[in-house]
């Protein structure tokens, strides 16, 4: 009993580990630090949305993802959303589109912007991160730079300036935040699942042990 | 009449029901009169888990189908539509994305307990052969849904599965496109996907498990022992060693279950990504026609076959031997000819055999989702050449096995 129950085991870890198994699609052309992410921190997650409507959404979209829900999710109220988020003519119920058309963006970049909803589930926060601190100078690219992590990216360094002004500890809070909204945007009941996954598991273990004992009793007379 | 008499019920409704359909002989055949081994152990309960596993992805599919929209423009939007728009859409979308994976574990756990105790000996040949035929449309299942997210993994894998039929001689290619409807994976291909998948998979699915069952309460369960509890009955006929399905059984199978459970919403709320395995890393971009993903992976529970598939040199042999890997179950019955049931009682030929077997299934799992170059494709040679030994030497080694005497009552431990 004691043999199969550890062969039991042995292939449930197989089946339930992640190392190993994990595809490596993602992999990195240099070495990516790992980021600490934390999506309760709404201050964070809002420097985020104030960095990522600022500076990214000129170009890129959230196309699965309405300003109202961001308002909502970042205790953000519709007076602050429309004077501080929304730049164009979109009412709060609209989708994160951009108003850059994608032929132009092909035309201009060679490939238009990519939608960034999902981005840190495509890549990982880790990789996000580091792509945006990893621009340097290369004047035989079209944008002036390129990327130490992604090589030949049509992406021009946008954030240039605030890298020269910021204080090295400024710029990678500034990095996280975005990032860390980011994160929140490509699954945005990540809290919500985490939190109440607990509560399920909980009452699961509680009907267990009545269960348990149900089975203990019903079985008592086989013998 | 003598149902009528033999009611269970006091109740008027129930006995006006009674006499106008066997509902007491129906739950006394099949559940309080049904008698199973009292020996049964945790290999005993994934028959039951894969039914439960099947009422979560027939419920939340359900649901799904109510704001998934099956065509190449919208469903992708569709799928992050639900993740985020929809009440409570997450929670179905992820129990329906982790069901299926473990759907996939509970029924090859489920297979390999029919190979430890040879449940698929006679008088159970039937039975096993439903089986194989639920395992054979699960997986069409599996494929089919697998490419309804229309994201870029969805796309690819499937494109790599359809092009398998383009190696049949001569009306390959052909067959290809009126599989697909189209000259390549399109909308087409993804509306009629949609139409397998929940349309006609689940009610076969759900009329070959009423098959399944029937044939196995027609014969009787086998146990761990693998012998027939039937010959030792008591005064009254009901077999010594057995116990009534309910509420013996299902006290047993609702702990089962409920541990089941906690594992799976483990997974649904903490890794509903299994870091890549249940949903893959290139299934968050929309499928694009011109931009294939660095590694074409199909989903875990396939990539054992996938392996063998790239194992072979020969892009169309290797199709043979990826069908022949899957169909080679189907004939375990005969190829087994030892007289004895029970891997307790077995000689050590096949518990080397059945190791062997589970190992390279395992190691295969892994290979197919790596690179096919260097290394990998000589371990998968190895692995797959293993395989079929397991299946085709089986004949001759089981013949050789010495096996141990075999008791007549199960042995049962209090």
């Amino acid at each position: 009993m004691k043999t199969k129950l550890y062969i039991f085991s042995l292939i449930a870890i197989l089946f339930f580990s992640n190392s190993g198994f994990t595809s490596s699609s993602t992999e990195p052309e240099v070495g990516i630090e790992a980021i600490s992410i934390n999506l309760s921190d709404v201050k964070s997650l809002q420097r985020g949305a104030r960095n990522f409507f600022n500076y990214c959404a000129g170009c890129h979209s959230l196309q699965y993802m309405r300003y109202e829900q961001i308002a909502e999710d970042l205790n953000i109220s519709e007076e602050q959303l429309l004077d501080n988020l929304i730049f164009t003519d979109k009412t709060p119920q609209d989708l994160v589109t951009t108003n850059m058309l994608k032929e132009d963006g092909d035309r201009w970049f060679g490939k238009a912007p990519p939608d960034l909803t999902l981005v840190t589930r495509r890549k990982n926060p880790d990789y996000v991160y580091q792509f945006l601190k990893s621009f340097y100078i290369d004047n035989t690219s079209p944008t002036g730079v390129n990327n130490l992590t992604q090589d030949g990216t049509s992406m021009p360094h946008i954030l240039w300036l605030l890298e020269e002004q910021m204080t090295a500890e400024d710029y990678n809070r500034f990095i996280l935040d975005t990032v860390t909204f980011l994160e929140y945007v490509g699954e945005p009941i990540q809290q919500k699942r985490k939190s109440l996954g607990v509560w399920v598991i909980s009452f699961l273990v509680l009907l267990l042990v009545f269960s348990y004992a149900l089975y203990k009793d019903i079985w008592r007379e086989v013998k | 009449m003598s149902k009528q008499e033999e009611s269970l019920f006091t109740n008027p409704i129930l006995k006006w029901v009674d006499d106008r359909f066997p509902l007491s002989s129906l739950i006394k055949d099949h559940a309080t009169e049904y008698y199973a081994s009292k020996n049964f152990n945790i290999w005993y309960i994934f028959g039951v888990l894969s039914m439960v596993v099947l009422v979560i992805m027939l419920m939340t599919g359900f649901f799904l189908t109510m704001n998934y929209k099956p065509s190449a423009e919208d469903a992708f939007n569709s799928v992050e539509y639900i993740m985020r728009s929809v009440e409570w859409g997450w929670l179905i979308r992820y129990m329906h994305s982790t069901g299926s994976s473990f759907f996939f574990i509970v029924v090859y756990l489920h297979m390999l307990r029919g190979m430890l105790y040879g449940s698929y000996k006679k008088p159970r040949e039937l039975i096993w052969i439903i089986g194989m035929l639920l395992y054979f449309c699960l997986m069409a299942e599996a494929f089919f849904g697998y490419l309804l997210p229309w994201g870029n993994m969805s796309y690819w894998a499937g494109q790599v599965i359809v092009n398998l039929f383009s190696y049949i001689p001569v009306i390959g290619e052909t067959l290809t496109e009126w599989i697909r409807g189209d000259y390549f994976m399109s909308d087409i291909t993804l509306n009629r996907f949609f139409a397998f998948h929940v349309i006609f998979l689940p009610l076969a699915i759900l009329g070959l498990v009423v098959a399944h069952i029937l044939a196995l309460h027609h014969v009787g369960s086998n146990n761990p022992d693998g012998i027939e509890i039937k010959n030792y009955k008591d005064a009254s006929g009901k077999p010594i060693d057995g116990v009534a399905f309910h509420p013996f059984h299902t006290s047993k199978d609702l702990v089962a279950i409920i541990v089941f459970l906690i594992l799976y919403f483990a997974a649904v709320f903490y890794a509903p990504e299994m870091g890549g395995l249940f949903l893959e890393v290139d299934n968050f971009e929309p499928a694009d026609p011109l931009k294939t993903p660095e590694h074409i992976v199909p989903s875990w529970y396939f990539t054992p076959y996938y392996a063998i598939l790239r194992a072979i040199p020969n892009a169309a042999l290797g199709a043979v031997f990826l069908v022949a890997a899957v169909l080679l179950f189907v004939f375990l019955p005969w190829l087994d000819r030892c007289s004895v049931r029970s891997i307790r009682y077995r000689g050590w030929q096949y518990k080397v055999a059945l190791f062997s077997f589970v190992v390279s299934f395992i190691v295969l799992g892994y290979l197919g989702m790596q690179p096919a170059t260097g290394i990998y494709v000589l371990l998968a040679r190895i692995f797959t050449v293993i395989y079929f030994a397991f299946f085709l030497l089986m004949p001759f080694y089981t013949k050789l096995e010495k096996t141990k005497p075999v008791p007549h009552r199960v042995v049962y431990k209090k």
